[in-house]
């Protein structure tokens, strides 16, 4: 019975979740700090790309946990189904 | 270097309610396009515009969400055996050179017909393109659901190659042949290339390139459907991150813009992508079909609007021109939105009936063991 239910990642999806609200906290909060940068073009677009990539892998892994918390999650596959 | 500052100084004051309703639009714009490879600039392009952000803003910021969202999408459809990655990268590079030379087609048309001139231009090549493609999917589409509902699934969900992916995969050029997972079979890169090629062009003319990249995989290919729409979300990465590139590097990505769509995209696209594992191929046309057609009609909406600023019509009141855009941005709007009912309601049955299904394996594990 234990095997069957399968235990929910509550503590990942918390983790990325907090991770992800820190990101958004600064982008929002931290304009000034950060819009001088990345609105100057050429080498800075750098900057741009890395952060997409950080958010996509923080906030990736957070939706990705917190679908499955909530237990929706794709079909099984099986035999002759 | 100043061209670049000016534009800059236009980055808008962000809203409570812009921030609300980037991430709510770009949650539906994410669920469709984890469903069917894309979707969502149709409708994110022009709010951002209406929020008062300078259109080539807009544009840049809506591709520096696309690819992060693209990139989640792609690497969960992979989980479920969606993704031809080989073909992805193929299509999508050459792809990339037909954007490049269609923009500078595009360009051309500008220069030549001015902006009333170009947007009719688009707007012709959007029309034929939706009305053709997206009628010949909705069909097929309709035949697959006949089927079903006669009690035929099996012929239903079983997608055969089409007369031209057989005689294209006939063609061996030696050299040139890769092995592709997703047919099973090899085909010459010199096709795959041009095809690529003639969807990134297309996509550069009308901005709409996932609905020519999937069909063109399903008809002219034969790639499963739900593996092109997997697909395309690897090309719609790499596209999107060299397009963002281009775009940042002379300072037109509004990071913030950016990430707050991503900030609901990727719950949706995270869901749109489970409710692939739900439905059968034709369902993934079947939505496509809709958009397309539904577009169609948002696109002819304002061709009169074109046609008065170019003379041909005598000429329409302000009031007219603003009315027609907003239908136009309307029917855009509920495009996207009847995609998503459809996407949601298959989502629901789906979980519903698996949980039932898992509720009875369980049962019946529990009476083997105690019998």
């Amino acid at each position: 019975m234990a095997n069957a239910v399968k235990k929910k990642p509550v503590g990942k999806a918390v983790t990325f979740g907090l991770l992800s609200t820190i990101l958004y906290y600064f982008l929002i909060t931290k304009q000034d700090l950060y819009m001088p940068y990345f609105s100057k073009g050429e080498i800075y677009s750098l900057l741009i790309i890395g952060t997409a990539f950080i958010f996509s892998y923080v906030h990736g892994n957070f939706t990705d946990y917190f679908w499955k918390v909530l237990g929706i999650e794709p079909k099984k596959k099986r035999e002759g189904r | 270097m100043q061209d670049v500052a000016a534009q800059v100084s236009q980055f808008v004051d962000l809203q409570l309610w812009h921030v609300i309703y980037l991430v709510f639009v770009g949650f539906v714009g994410g669920l469709v396009s984890g469903f069917i490879g894309s979707g969502g600039a149709f409708v994110l392009t022009p709010s951002m515009m209406s929020m008062g952000v300078p259109g080539i803003i807009a544009v840049a910021s809506n591709m520096c969400h696309k690819f992060p969202k693209a990139l989640v999408g792609a690497i969960k459809r992979a989980k479920f055996g969606h993704v031809d990655v080989k073909l992805g990268i193929i299509m999508g590079l050459s792809a990339e050179a037909g954007v490049f030379v269609g923009a500078s087609v595009q360009q051309y048309v500008k220069q030549t017909l001015g902006d009333a001139g170009s947007s009719l231009y688009v707007s012709t090549a959007l029309i034929i393109v939706l009305a053709t493609v997206g009628t010949y999917v909705l069909l097929d589409a309709f035949k697959s659901m006949k089927l079903d509902r006669i009690g035929k699934a099996k012929e239903a969900e079983e997608e055969k190659p089409t007369r031209i992916a057989l005689a294209l995969r006939k063609i061996h050029i030696p050299g040139t042949m890769i092995y592709f997972k997703s047919i099973n079979d090899r085909i010459s890169f010199l096709i795959t290339v041009p095809l690529g090629f003639a969807t990134g062009f297309l996509a550069a003319t009308i901005a709409v390139g996932g609905f020519i990249g999937v069909p063109s995989m399903i008809y002219l290919l034969g790639v499963p459907s739900l593996i092109a729409s997997g697909t395309e979300l690897v090309i719609a990465f790499l596209m999107g991150t060299i397009g963002t590139f281009k775009y940042a590097w002379h300072g037109f990505v509004d990071i913030r813009l950016a990430m707050l769509i991503l900030l609901g995209s990727l719950f949706g696209v995270q869901l749109g992508a489970i409710g692939t594992t739900y439905v059968k191929g034709y369902m993934i046309k079947f939505v496509m079909g809709v958009i397309m057609l539904i577009i169609l009609v948002s696109r002819a909406t304002v061709v009169p609007v074109y046609l008065a600023q170019l003379g041909w019509i005598p000429a329409l009141s302000p009031q007219m021109v603003s009315l027609l855009k907003n239908v136009s941005f309307g029917i855009n709007l509920l495009a996207l939105f009847v995609a998503a009912f459809i996407i949601f309601k298959n989502l629901i049955k789906g979980i519903y009936e698996e949980k039932h299904y898992r509720a009875h394996e369980l049962a019946y594990k529990e009476g083997k063991i105690k019998g």
